[in-house]
């Protein structure tokens, strides 16, 4: 297989700058990911401790296989809201008794564990990642049930309700998605450490195995308050749903662990009897480390997305011994195509290298269908502003050529995995893999700027809709109010399309440090071979 | 002339590898007997052919005549070589080899039983002018050493200083002498203080020909056993070389002596010495002689049993450089050299310096009760005395060992200190001169080992991961603890080793109390070489169980790795199960079968070490299973009994 060759000077001044503006980056985001572990902070943690508990990391650390890798997904959703920073729950991907295993873990120091609109998001996601991938789930329960704040503050009543969206009737899948992993196949652990009452007391109802620790699981629709108003009975804690009256009466609890450290070893014992065996084939390829040096990424991506950066770069740091066999290198160049293996893992890589022209995207779309055929999971790398516009390119088909690009895209059925280097804009985010096409796993660089389009030429779009309008109606135009208003909605738009928005927001799967990717990529991959690789031959109609 | 085709050893342990070396060059092949614990020997696996002696105990295999007989008329042996110990000295087997129409490698039996009672053999040296130690039966004068007529090695000696402890000395010397040898005939010595023990080697052929091959001074010993050998001697001057010689070939000549043979003496402070017995076999000690004179002594013991005449004459027989033998014992010189047994985890000898290692154990060999506790013999050769004490010293300090307790430390210091360098080595060497006698790791050196067994550890999960192995090990993208393992070591206590890995494939490491940066050059499945900070250590490792053995620089480290998470109660055979604390003899079992015990109450009698081991009711239960009988031999581990207590089982 031929080798990728690095033309990367990293003697050069603007490897030095785009290196320093990432670092600066990542300090930013090594400082929020110690916050996010921080949770409720050091009195609540404190607490906690001295009521003989674990920290929920601490707990995620003895569940998983001593010195294995734990990927954490969204760890810092929550950012840039009005909620703690990492959702109150920690969600990631590791092994547990040599299986690789969904782990979910309220942190009881955020709110007492209490569901938020981002816990759920993040608890969902993990649902949806233990469906898709076929992996077993482990959720760690130890919740004050929902959160009944809305998330709101004091204000204005009527604007509230106008800004509020949500409903409840658009809550519980949750319990829905549990059930149906079992359904399907792919058994559901819950280790109950504390309060799971009320609608969380489904949590462990609904899942396969519970394991409860003595003292500490408190399990119940209603509460000694609730019963005393309903049926007038007196009743506490224990009797309503103690872990050892569940142990031994309701049979809810299947095992009854003395103290957290017993219950994540059952937990750990539990993951071992189902004697798991991944449904795809596994890595198959030499995964021997790229020949170039990983650091090198840090320099790579310009500050100034606009300036063009070579995908292949890019690659040749994270494909195993910087293989890469690329597909019709001549034709449609601003796509990069080709086959390459992570850590061993085959795949079929589709890089940015500029704006998607309609032979790029026709290159695209038949890419995607051989990876199909030879059932090769597909990673896209995202740099791109987007599908080209223009006269000549309307009237040479570009909707036609980008709709086969995304009639392959969105019908295929090999994993995807996607990591946005850089630009991610418009249509491009959505052709190249994006969140919204049942990507298996999309994963930022810090660098990543995600929006309907760059803030500039959004904010200078909308002054042309506004001057066009005031033309046709003849008003004037205030030019320094134009001109405010345009510098606003560009700060927004700038501000909105940044990763750290977008990771938020749980709409990624977390922003990781560049000289990670080749790890992270290759976890995703290990993790979509849970299930099986199996692709498609049925598409949609081509639109030729 | 005859020849040997099958030579059966009738040993065990290095002696048994060590005649089967020599017979092979010869083009003799070989022949292993072997008791039960024996059956995974390394000389059982060498040699040519081998046969079952069954039974443990040594009465029931190596000293079981009628066995031996059979084993060498069945595997079709022409010939048959006692080794040393066993029934090396018995005229009785030597005269049934002779009998069945084998070759006896050894001395005529007339000759063995005539040396075997030490009283007779004293009369006939007297006789025959070499000098003697006798006590004056009229007046006793103290100290005197009581000694049994039938045997050697030291058992049932015994130094008595005052009168009125004599009887009671005399009565216990009986008793073991009747238990070990059969025979409870002892007589007394007068007990020389600042004496050496010095021994002439030598040879006798059929033809009348008896060369002495020069002295070993085997002065160093505990209870009145040696544990450092040399030759020459360092009391001995030419002259006095000559002349105890000469008085060695005329002992030998006055019992008409044929193939290798020792004659003792000891050597008072004056430079008089005294006949104290003839040993009518190789010597553990022989390999000294063989460095410093070049003969391969089992060689020429099975040359004389074919009747060749020794192929050399007193003349021809030289003494080059020096050579110091020191043995390597499993046993505990911090307390009073008790044997120590277990499995011997790991055992290497260094490549450099080089020395000679006569060993009848390799890695993973079970040290038992039922045998002599030797692990190998080390023997340097040097041109000067000091340089082959202190090579042997660096050479046993490279030794890497674990597993159990060594003598090894306390060698080390005997051959390094200031007295012993001087030839300052008489046979209250032990007594006389104080030293450290085992080396107690420091604190840093316990932390160290716990970093090196928790990254070693590491290396070897991540290689036998079955999902995600080639990935960075313990590998985060987010904030979260670092990997903990702690340790217990029976000295130092507990030691937390946290770590976490670095991008660059380094680990940040805190043990000890320190922080440090760590980079593991290299691991594989025995070792891990590390840079912690600035220093380089190269560890040794091995795990049975949660017990890692670690071994740096003659240091072993034991560590126990304590459990993350509280024992699984699973199966009923752990449960309430006590078991034995060492292997040993179950002795007595007053648990009955669905008794009601209290705690503490007696419920197996294990004896191992020639200690009584009682195991008592951890609290008040019943008895529910009775698992060993009075007699049985039991493992370390094995469940003996199980109490079921009120609120359930434990």
């Amino acid at each position: 297989m031929p080798v990728l060759r690095s033309r990367l000077d990293s003697e050069a001044a603007e490897y030095s700058a785009n290196r320093s503006a990432m670092l600066a980056l990542l300090s930013e985001i090594e400082t929020l990911l110690a916050s996010a572990a921080a949770g409720g902070g050091p009195r609540a943690t404190e607490r906690l401790i001295s009521r003989g508990k674990l920290p929920v990391r601490q707990r995620i650390s003895l569940l998983v296989d001593r010195d294995s890798p734990f990927l954490e997904l969204s760890p810092l959703a929550g950012y840039g809201t009005n909620y703690a920073i990492g959702g109150g729950l920690v969600l990631g991907i590791g092994a547990v008794s040599g299986t690789e295993c969904v782990i979910l873990g309220n942190d009881p120091t955020v709110l007492g564990g209490a569901i938020t609109a981002i816990s759920m998001r993040k608890i969902d996601r993990g649902l949806e990642v233990a469906r898709q991938n076929h992996m077993p789930y482990v959720q760690f329960v130890e919740s004050a049930g929902g959160d009944l704040r809305g998330g709101g503050g004091t204000g204005d009543i009527e604007a509230q309700l106008r800004a509020n969206l949500t409903h409840f009737s658009d809550t519980g899948r949750m319990f829905h998605d549990i059930t149906e992993l079992s359904g399907i196949g792919v058994p559901t652990v819950s280790v109950v450490f504390g309060s799971s009452t009320a609608g969380g007391a489904y949590q462990p109802g609904l899942s396969d195995y519970n394991i409860f620790v003595r003292e500490q699981a408190k399990v119940f629709l209603g509460g000694p308050p609730l019963v005393k108003m309903a049926t007038g009975e007196d009743s506490d804690d224990e009797e309503l749903g103690g872990a050892e009256m569940h142990a031994t009466t309701s049979g809810l609890a299947d095992y009854l662990a003395e103290d957290e450290a017993e219950a994540i070893r059952m937990a750990r014992d539990v993951i071992a009897h189902l004697h798991w065996r991944k449904l795809g084939p596994g890595p198959s390829e030499p995964a021997d480390p790229p020949l170039y040096d990983a650091d090198e990424l840090l320099g790579l991506i310009p500050v100034d997305l606009r300036r063009p950066m070579d995908v292949r770069e890019v690659i040749a740091r994270i494909a195993d011994g910087s293989r890469f066999e690329e597909f019709k290198r001549r034709y449609g160049p601003t796509l990069v195509c080709g086959w390459a293996s992570i850590h061993g893992f085959p795949v079929g890589i589709l890089g940015n290298n500029g704006v998607l022209f309609s032979d790029s995207s026709q290159k695209a779309g038949q890419f995607i269908q051989l990876c199909n055929q030879i059932d090769t999971p597909l990673v896209f790398l995202q740099n791109v502003t987007g599908y080209i516009v223009g006269r000549d390119y309307e009237r040479g088909g570009m909707v036609k050529h980008g709709s086969q690009m995304i009639n392959a895209l969105s019908n295929s059925t090999v994993p995807h995995v996607t990591v946005i280097l850089g630009a991610s804009y418009g249509a491009g985010n959505y052709g190249m893999g994006g969140r919204a096409f049942d990507t298996r796993f999309v994963f930022l660089w810090p660098t990543a700027k995600i929006a309907v389009m760059g803030p500039a030429q959004m904010a200078g779009v909308m002054s042309i809709v506004r001057r066009a309008q005031a033309a046709r109606k003849g008003d004037p135009l205030d030019e320094e109010l134009e001109e405010l208003r345009t510098k606003g909605a560009e700060e927004i738009a700038e501000r909105m399309s940044l990763a750290l928005y977008a990771t938020g927001r749980v709409v990624d799967d977390g922003i990781i440090d560049p000289r990670d990717t080749r790890t992270v990529v290759a976890m995703a991959l290990s993790a979509c071979h849970s299930n099986t690789v199996r692709g498609t031959d049925r598409f949609g109609v081509f639109r030729l | 002339m005859s020849r040997i085709a099958r030579l059966l050893v009738a040993n065990r342990g290095e002696i048994a590898r060590r005649v089967m070396r020599s017979a092979s060059a010869m083009g003799i092949s070989t022949v292993a007997v072997y008791s039960e614990g024996d059956r995974s020997a390394p000389f059982v696996a060498e040699a040519d052919a081998a046969f079952a002696l069954g039974g443990r105990s040594a009465a029931d295999s190596y000293l079981s005549s009628g066995r031996l007989l059979e084993a060498a008329e069945r595997t079709g042996s022409d010939a048959v070589h006692p080794g040393y110990g066993f029934l090396s000295e018995s005229a009785e087997f030597a005269e049934a080899v002779i009998d069945a129409g084998l070759i006896w490698v050894g001395p005529p039996p007339r000759v063995i039983r005539v040396m075997g009672d030490k009283l007779e053999a004293k009369k006939l040296m007297s006789a025959a002018g070499v000098p003697t130690l006798d006590a004056d039966p009229g007046s006793l004068s103290l100290p005197v050493i009581v000694k049994a007529a039938g045997g050697g090695g030291g058992k049932g000696m015994r130094v008595v200083e005052r009168a009125e402890k004599l009887e009671d000395a005399l009565a216990a010397a009986r008793r073991e002498a009747e238990s070990a040898f059969g025979n409870g005939k002892v007589f007394l010595e007068p007990y020389l203080h600042g004496a050496r023990h010095v021994e002439v080697q030598v040879l006798g052929d059929r033809h009348g020909n008896v060369v002495h091959c020069f002295e070993r001074e085997c002065s160093v010993q505990r209870r009145h056993q040696k544990i450092i050998e040399e030759s020459p001697s360092p009391a001995l001057d030419s002259a006095l070389r000559e002349e105890m010689g000469r008085v060695a070939v005329t002992a030998a000549r006055a019992v008409g002596y044929e193939s290798a043979g020792t004659v003792e003496f000891l050597l008072d402070a004056a430079g008089r010495y005294f006949f104290l017995e003839m040993n009518t076999r190789i010597q553990v000690e022989h390999p000294v002689t063989e460095a410093v004179t070049g003969l391969d002594l089992v060689r020429e013991q099975l040359r004389v049993a074919l009747g060749l005449p020794l192929g050399f004459a007193q003349k021809d027989v030289g003494l080059t450089g020096h050579a110091i033998e020191a043995r390597l014992y499993a046993e505990d010189p911090a307390h009073d050299f008790l044997p120590a047994t277990g499995r011997l985890e790991v055992f290497e000898a260094p490549l450099w310096p080089r020395v000679r290692v006569d060993s009848g154990v390799e890695q993973g060999s079970e040290v038992s009760i039922e045998f002599d506790p030797m692990l190998a013999k080390v023997i340097a050769h040097a041109p000067k005395r000091e340089e082959a004490a202190l090579s042997l010293a660096l050479a046993l300090d490279r030794f890497r060992i674990a597993g159990l307790v060594t003598n090894r430390d306390y060698l080390v210091a005997v051959l390094r200190s200031e007295p012993f360098l001087a030839g300052d080595t008489t046979t209250d060497f032990v007594d006389r001169v104080l030293l450290e006698r085992r080396r107690a790791a420091s604190g840093r050196q316990v932390a160290d080992a716990a970093v090196a067994s928790a990254l070693w550890a590491a290396a070897r999960r991540r290689a036998g991961a079955p999902v995600l192995g080639g990935l960075p090990p313990g590998w985060r993208n987010s904030a979260m603890p670092p990997e903990r393992v702690g340790f217990e070591h029976s000295e130092v206590g507990e030691v937390l080793v946290e770590y976490r890995a670095r991008r660059d494939g380094s680990f940040l490491v805190r043990a000890g109390g320190e922080e440090l940066s760590v980079v593991v050059v290299a691991t594989s499945g025995d070792s891990i070489d590390l840079e912690m900070g600035e220093r380089r250590l190269t560890w040794r490792l091995t795990v049975a169980g949660r017990r890692y053995f670690a071994v740096h620089a003659g240091l072993e480290i034991e560590l126990d790795e304590l459990s993350r998470f509280p024992e699984a109660v699973a199966a009923d055979d752990v449960a309430g199960g006590l078991a034995a604390p060492m292997p040993g003899k179950v002795t007595a079992v007053p648990a009955e079968l669905g008794a009601m015990v209290e705690e503490g109450q007696l419920l197996v009698v294990v004896e191992a070490m020639k200690m009584e081991h009682r195991i008592v009711a951890p609290r008040r239960g019943v008895v529910t299973e009775v698992r060993v009988c009075a007699g049985a031999q039991v493992e370390s581990g094995d469940i003996l009994v199980i109490v079921e207590t009120e609120a359930g089982r434990g």
